[in-house]
């Protein structure tokens, strides 16, 4: 470890060391941000990002380490902030779906699920039950897609770098799911206020089938080579721990709150898109370390299997759209022979469906945790106010109480760990 | 012949040979790490790739060279031949094939020692790199590669003593003879099955002296970015890429003298190239041990391998050596001198 004389405090060459980091602070907001002894000059402050392999986007933090030990890290955000929320406030409801598919870009129908069941909630919408049933489908082939990213990148940044291309290539079969039913792959776009765009291709069974068939056999293998891995467990056990009272204080949820033990998800306890109808576990840890936040995700996969074969098995047939014509577009064919049809296709997609004044929040259980969607009605058919409860924003927000006094090799592991997108984060 | 121009000859030969054997590891690395990971590796450049080297090599060659601001200037342009040379002269003493046409200096009778010295030398290039970029990535890289080379030299140095009492000698001629005694026949005479502890030693040892996965803190991208190479770039860094390679080379040879018979093999005798077949052979296998361990494993953290080096490998390596002289000395039944 380097051993370096303190230096007496002078002024003007602590102020070199703060403009040496290129922050937009002040030096006396720095200075109440790290410890004394990196204005002395006794621990060593270092920029990790925005551009980094490991901080998962172009998250920043600034670190103040004392040989390779972290004193204190400082998450400093905002480099991928591209205003969605302001945003949407000028879209009708319907144009502002394709943004949230840009929060959490890599669970994109967890985002439109949550923002159309608060227009649903909202306006007063009942979804037809096949749509239900589907959505349910395509929430947890979403968690599985949230989580094979996850799982990729926690392992590539933990050195093992052919996890990371087995998931891709799983998350290969989910991908196809998704460009079957929406035709894009990522920005799906697909659920609707009122229900879902188009019933599914008949496509849609055998390729769920493939996920359903290729995925447990797929799982095992993860298992053998990371949990019962030792240098897996060397680099994960007992490390970036948080007590469950820290993690419910800092607002964390999903599988980070879940590994302290604490059994809440949103879709046991608010049910929505009648979750309340199928069997299933909520997976928790006991540690809150990053271990058990592994374990818990990995759990959670065999879960949404579960899920997925009784929605299949149980799928009613029926509309995936609302009757209601004054939300649900009208078929094309309608609007060659009925006037009312041709007159609330009109005012759909110019002026887009009005919602009452009101406020609403609507939450789902996304793969990183509660995906909130806060909305405020006033009458008119665009929002006055749109706010996403981001969960990667508030699982972020510890991390220097899990980083404090690690090495900096786990904090690469704890990142990893608590599964953020910073376009989530931003937003 | 004059002994000059054989060995400047010889030395040519060798050089080129190992720096072509560097350039298609790279791609015999990225082919077979490829299907390791459903993937299908590079087949653009050339019939299935083979050309791809090459482009890499081009590509290195044009590309500006920039020197970062505030840098140590002598050293950091040092800081790469210094990596590369201690690597190619490991080779110097390593007997490739069969009699005097395929061996350089292998007859040197401190060959082991000036193994071990040479290869303690390459880590004064990566340490001195980290210091000299002037970048507090390359620091902390540097400064691990100086902890990490130095705990480890340790236990490789151990694990080749116990080879050199084996065969009595510390000439890398004479341990490949001691490998063939006759009352053995076939692969049992291998140090691998007689020194199996002096093996694995090795083989854990090698991984952190490559500075290769699961050992690669040095460089260790996720954590570190590129580590001691962070400031290098163009030639600069293809000769630490370089070096990392042809070191990789000089432990899997090292590793086959030591453990796997060296050249031999049947017919060496009534055909001496054959030898240098064998040799190739025995050192590809343990080039794609080491890509396959890259591709499996996950990092190990650098405390945990400071630990290791120190606190198991060091204490069983010496242990080793001392259950090896007592056997010796008692003379049982494959540790008679």
């Amino acid at each position: 470890m380097l051993t370096q004389t303190p230096t007496p405090l002078n002024e003007d060459a602590l102020k070199v060391r703060v403009e040496d980091v290129q922050l937009d602070i002040t030096f006396e907001q720095l200075k109440r941000l790290v410890s004394p002894r990196a204005l002395t000059g006794e621990t060593m402050l270092m920029n990790m990002g925005p551009q980094h392999p490991s901080t998962h986007g172009v998250l920043r933090l600034l670190l103040e380490l004392d040989g390779e030990t972290i004193v204190n890290c400082i998450p400093d955000i905002g480099y991928l902030h591209t205003g969605i929320e302001k945003t949407a406030e000028g879209k009708t409801y319907l144009k502002a779906i394709p943004l949230t598919d840009r929060t959490d870009y890599l669970a994109p129908m967890s985002n439109n699920m949550a923002f159309c069941g608060a227009v649903e909630k909202l306006v007063g919408i009942e979804v037809p039950l096949r749509a239900q049933y589907l959505r349910v489908i395509l929430l947890e082939l979403t968690r599985m897609n949230s989580h094979l990213v996850w799982l990729g990148t926690h392992a590539l940044d933990l050195g093992a770098m052919s996890v990371f291309l087995y998931c891709m290539r799983e998350r290969e079969m989910i991908l196809d799911i998704y460009e079957a039913v929406s035709g894009a792959r990522m920005m799906s776009s697909y659920i609707r206020p009122g229900g879902l765009w188009r019933d599914v291709p008949n496509v849609f069974f055998d390729l769920v089938q493939r996920v359903l068939d290729v995925f447990p056999k797929r799982l095992i293998e993860y298992e053998k080579l990371l949990t019962k891995n030792p240098m897996w467990k060397d680099r994960t056990v007992g490390i970036g721990k948080i007590s469950a009272q820290d993690a419910i204080a800092w607002g964390m949820t999903g599988p980070c709150l879940r590994a302290t033990g604490v059994k809440y998800d949103v879709r046991k306890a608010y049910p929505y898109s009648s979750y309340d109808h199928f069997d299933f576990d909520i997976p928790t840890g006991t540690n809150g370390d990053v271990f058990d936040r592994y374990k818990c995700r990995m759990e959670e996969f065999n879960q949404s299997l579960k899920i997925i074969r009784q929605a299949l098995k149980r799928l009613p047939p029926g509309p995936v759209m609302t009757s209601d014509r004054k939300v649900a577009p009208p078929p094309k064919h309608e609007i060659a022979y009925s006037m009312e049809s041709l007159i609330h296709h009109f005012k759909l997609w110019t002026e887009g469906f009005k919602a009452p004044e009101g406020e609403v929040y609507f939450a789902v259980e996304s793969g990183k945790g509660e995906y909130g969607v806060l909305l405020s009605g006033d009458g008119t058919s665009k929002p006055r106010r749109v706010h996403f409860r981001a969960p990667s924003f508030h699982n972020l927000q510890p991390i220097n109480e899990m980083a404090r006094g690690q090495l900096l090799a786990d904090l690469v592991a704890i990142i990893g760990s608590i599964d953020i997108v910073l376009g989530d984060v931003d937003r | 012949m004059p002994v000059v121009v054989e060995v400047t000859l010889k030395s040519a030969a060798l050089i080129f040979v190992l720096l072509t054997g560097f350039a298609y590891l790279s791609l015999l690395e990225r082919k077979f790490i490829a299907r390791l990971q459903a993937r299908i590796g590079p087949n653009r450049a050339g019939p299935f790739g083979l050309l791809q080297p090459v482009a890499d090599g081009l590509k290195l060659i044009f590309k500006e060279s920039v020197t970062p601001k505030g840098v140590d200037k002598p050293i950091y342009f040092l800081a790469p031949a210094l990596v590369v040379v201690p690597a190619l002269m490991l080779f110097a003493v390593i007997p490739v094939g069969k009699g005097a046409t395929f061996q350089l200096a292998s007859d040197l009778n401190v060959g082991a020692l000036y193994v071990v010295g040479v290869m303690s030398l390459a880590v004064y290039g990566i340490a001195l790199a980290g210091w000299a970029s002037n970048n507090k990535y390359a620091v902390l890289g540097g400064l691990r590669a100086a902890a990490q080379m130095i705990a480890y030299e340790l236990g490789m140095g151990l694990s080749v003593a116990a080879v050199v009492l084996m065969a009595s000698s510390a000439s890398l001629a004479d341990i490949v003879a001691a490998q063939y005694p006759e009352q053995y026949g076939g692969i049992l005479g291998w140090f691998l099955f007689r020194q199996p502890v002096a093996a694995a030693i090795f083989v854990i040892a090698a991984f952190a002296e490559v500075a290769r996965a699961p050992f690669d803190l040095v460089e260790a991208e996720q954590e570190l970015t590129a580590g001691f190479m962070t400031e290098y770039g163009g030639m600069k860094f293809a000769l630490f890429f370089m070096g990392e390679y042809v070191k990789m080379i000089a432990v899997s040879a090292l590793f086959t003298t030591f453990f796997l018979g060296g050249w031999s093999g049947p017919f060496v005798n009534e055909a001496p190239i054959l030898s240098v077949v064998y040799f190739t052979i025995k050192v590809v296998v343990c080039l794609l041990a080491f890509i396959w361990v890259r591709a499996t494993l996950p990092r190990v953290r650098y405390d945990k391998l400071m630990d290791m080096g120190w606190k198991v490998l060091f204490p069983v390596a010496l242990a080793n050596v001392l259950v090896t002289a007592v056997l010796i000395l008692l003379g049982l039944p494959g540790y008679r001198l």
